[in-house]
């Protein structure tokens, strides 16, 4: 998919977002705003999942590690063609698979998430599971800045390390803020760079907000053969929407009538520019 | 007199051997816990099948989802202390609420490691995974159980934790017994009182039912090798044809075999005497696992002798 469509696309996805997390009365904000242009990209441009291969498991492979954003990913594998708008709706109804955080009960999730520090240790599994079979495909894996706190994490680097995953493709939403405060303030986190690459990954930083940004380094990942890779994203918590940007309360705040319809329109507008 | 067999743990690691050699779609993870686990003999003859991830059993179950995922069939092996307590919110979510098809094997379980104390002992295991769903508990009594388990584990599909001792196990059995996950096994029948006993108490109840014969009072045995999903059937049919329930465990006896026993008692309104046999809540003595077991009730002798007062009460 061309620049300018995925552009489009990411303003849309945020509509989408702010759409069911009003409609719905819950979800993570922020955090979903964060990332959705990491999302689009990875399904839109890089990875191999479609609803049609999903099934089977010579494909990519991505698991959500920082669960609570699932709305951004309920969004992008709603226009993947995973289920419909209408499904997508059902979300935080009684009875709905659509929660708060990504249950295989939903086509197109790989695992269930949601308690942090969890993903990446799964994604190496996989990983691992590729290299048994010899079998080309990567896997994609995006973790929260705030969750690298949790010592799993840093388990799971060495493994992925140890066995040369250089089909291992982890993404970590740097957007500063976690529910606390700052993520330097709550439990400082620098220098992620240096940490990942003293646990043997090959690290790349980037605009997560910026799609050429990302379609370039995507382009280049793995950078290293038998090396992990990791790509520290730099995003902004709330992205796209000015008065939810670098908010601490928006992280699972849901907007009010006033606000979801000031976020619409300021996204409209950015639209209509691409007319 | 039954003869002596292997440790159960050897059994396990003998049977997985020979059956991943048959089938190269079964992984083994470890956490620095291939000696433990008698899994040098696998890690030398199929070194592609095993999956070492150092001291790390958040991350051994976490892979082991990962390989599971990707269509493996995987046996994560790590002390039983360790697994189901350090990473019990891993078997929660990405083994048993994911439904992925892993095998957790407890190994050292219950108070084997002895006077190591209970940083390593795993008198909690029952207790915390009967409470996830989707978690299916087994506790094999001897090396014949401990091989059977191996075998249907294999083709289970879903979430498993077995746990395996470490000492050589009396073997109960005859040939031709049938195991199968979810359905115990009735060792003996006799009209007084039944012992239900799981994993390595069995043989401490079997000897038990040998010295009651002697005083001419006839015990069924059970063996509940499978704690969830719980043969209630059995249980049920056995309790309301005996004049009273002995359990006995490796374990604490909070939210153990015992408690699910009673539990099934008090909810089908059956009349009969029960007594919960295990550790107690209290700093656990020190002791190697027999010591241990005996210091807490669980020697064949105070077994019989409980067995009698409950009869005369």
């Amino acid at each position: 998919m061309n620049e300018k469509n995925l552009k489009k696309k990411s303003l849309e996805y945020r509509k989408t977002i702010l759409e069911i997390i009003f409609q719905s009365g819950a979800g993570h904000t922020g955090g979903s705003l964060s990332c959705i242009d990491i999302l689009n990209v990875l399904y839109n441009s890089v990875m191999d999942i479609s609803p049609k291969n999903f099934p089977n498991l010579d494909r990519d492979h991505f698991i959500q590690s920082k669960g609570h954003s699932v709305e951004a990913l309920f969004t992008v594998l709603c226009d993947c063609g995973f289920y419909s708008k209408k499904d997508l709706n059902t979300l935080n109804q009684f009875n709905s698979h659509f929660i708060g955080h990504p249950t295989k009960k939903v086509p197109g999730i790989e695992h269930n998430t949601g308690a942090l520090g969890h993903g990446l240790s799964v994604a190496v599994g996989l990983a691992i599971c590729k290299k048994i079979d010899q079998k080309n495909n990567k896997v994609f894996s995006l973790l929260g800045d705030g969750e690298l706190s949790e010592g799993s994490v840093w388990e799971a680097c060495t493994t992925a390390s140890k066995y040369n995953l250089d089909n291992l493709i982890v993404i970590v939403d740097r957007n500063d803020l976690q529910i606390t405060g700052k993520t330097e303030d709550v439990n400082p986190i620098e220098p992620i760079d240096k940490k990942f690459k003293s646990f043997g990954f090959e690290t790349i930083s980037t605009n997560g907000n910026n799609i050429s940004d990302l379609l370039y380094v995507f382009q280049h990942v793995p950078v290293k053969e038998n090396k992990p890779t990791v790509i520290i994203a730099k995003t902004t918590k709330g992205s796209g929407v000015s008065f939810i940007e670098n908010q601490i309360n928006w992280h699972h705040k849901v907007p009010s009538k006033d606000e979801y319809e000031s976020a619409i329109s300021e996204l409209n507008e950015k639209l209509n520019s691409y007319e | 007199m039954n003869k002596i067999g292997k440790p159960n743990l050897e059994v396990f690691s003998e049977t997985l051997l020979k059956e991943a050699r048959k089938n190269k779609n079964i992984i083994v993870v470890t956490s620095d816990s291939r000696g433990s686990g008698k899994l040098v003999p696998f890690g030398k003859e199929l070194p592609n099948q095993i999956i070492e991830v150092g001291i790390a059993e958040q991350n051994l179950v976490g892979v082991s989802s990962g390989l599971a995922a990707g269509g493996k069939i995987v046996f994560g092996v790590s002390p039983a202390s360790f697994l189901t307590a350090r990473a019990l919110e891993q078997i929660k979510n990405d083994v048993a609420y994911s439904d992925l098809n892993v095998s957790l094997i407890g190994i050292s379980a219950g108070i084997s490691y002895g006077q190591l104390g209970s940083t390593h002992h795993s008198i909690h295991d029952f207790a915390t995974l009967r409470a996830i769903n989707n978690m299916t508990i087994v506790a094999p009594a001897d090396n014949f159980e401990a091989a059977e388990v191996i075998k249907q584990a294999i083709s289970y599909n879903h979430p498993l934790y077995i746990r395996y001792g470490k000492k050589p196990m009396m073997d109960i059995h005859p040939l031709g017994t049938k195991f199968k996950i979810g359905k115990s096994i009735v060792v003996k029948k006799g009209e007084d009182l039944t012992i239900v006993a799981t994993g390595e108490t069995l043989q401490r109840a079997y000897l038990a039912s040998e010295i009651l014969k002697k005083s001419n009072i006839h015990c069924s045995i059970i063996s509940m090798h499978t704690i969830k999903p719980f043969d209630k059937e059995t249980f049920i049919e056995f309790s309301q044809n005996s004049k009273a329930i002995l359990t006995v465990e490796e374990h604490s006896i909070f939210g153990g075999l015992g408690e699910c026993c009673a539990s099934l008692i008090a909810q089908n309104n059956i009349n009969v005497k029960l007594k919960i046999l295990g550790i107690p809540d209290e700093y656990m003595i020190n002791g190697s696992q027999a010591d241990v077991l005996d210091h807490y009730d669980m020697s064949p002798e105070k077994i019989a002798e409980i067995s009698k007062d409950l009869l005369n009460k």
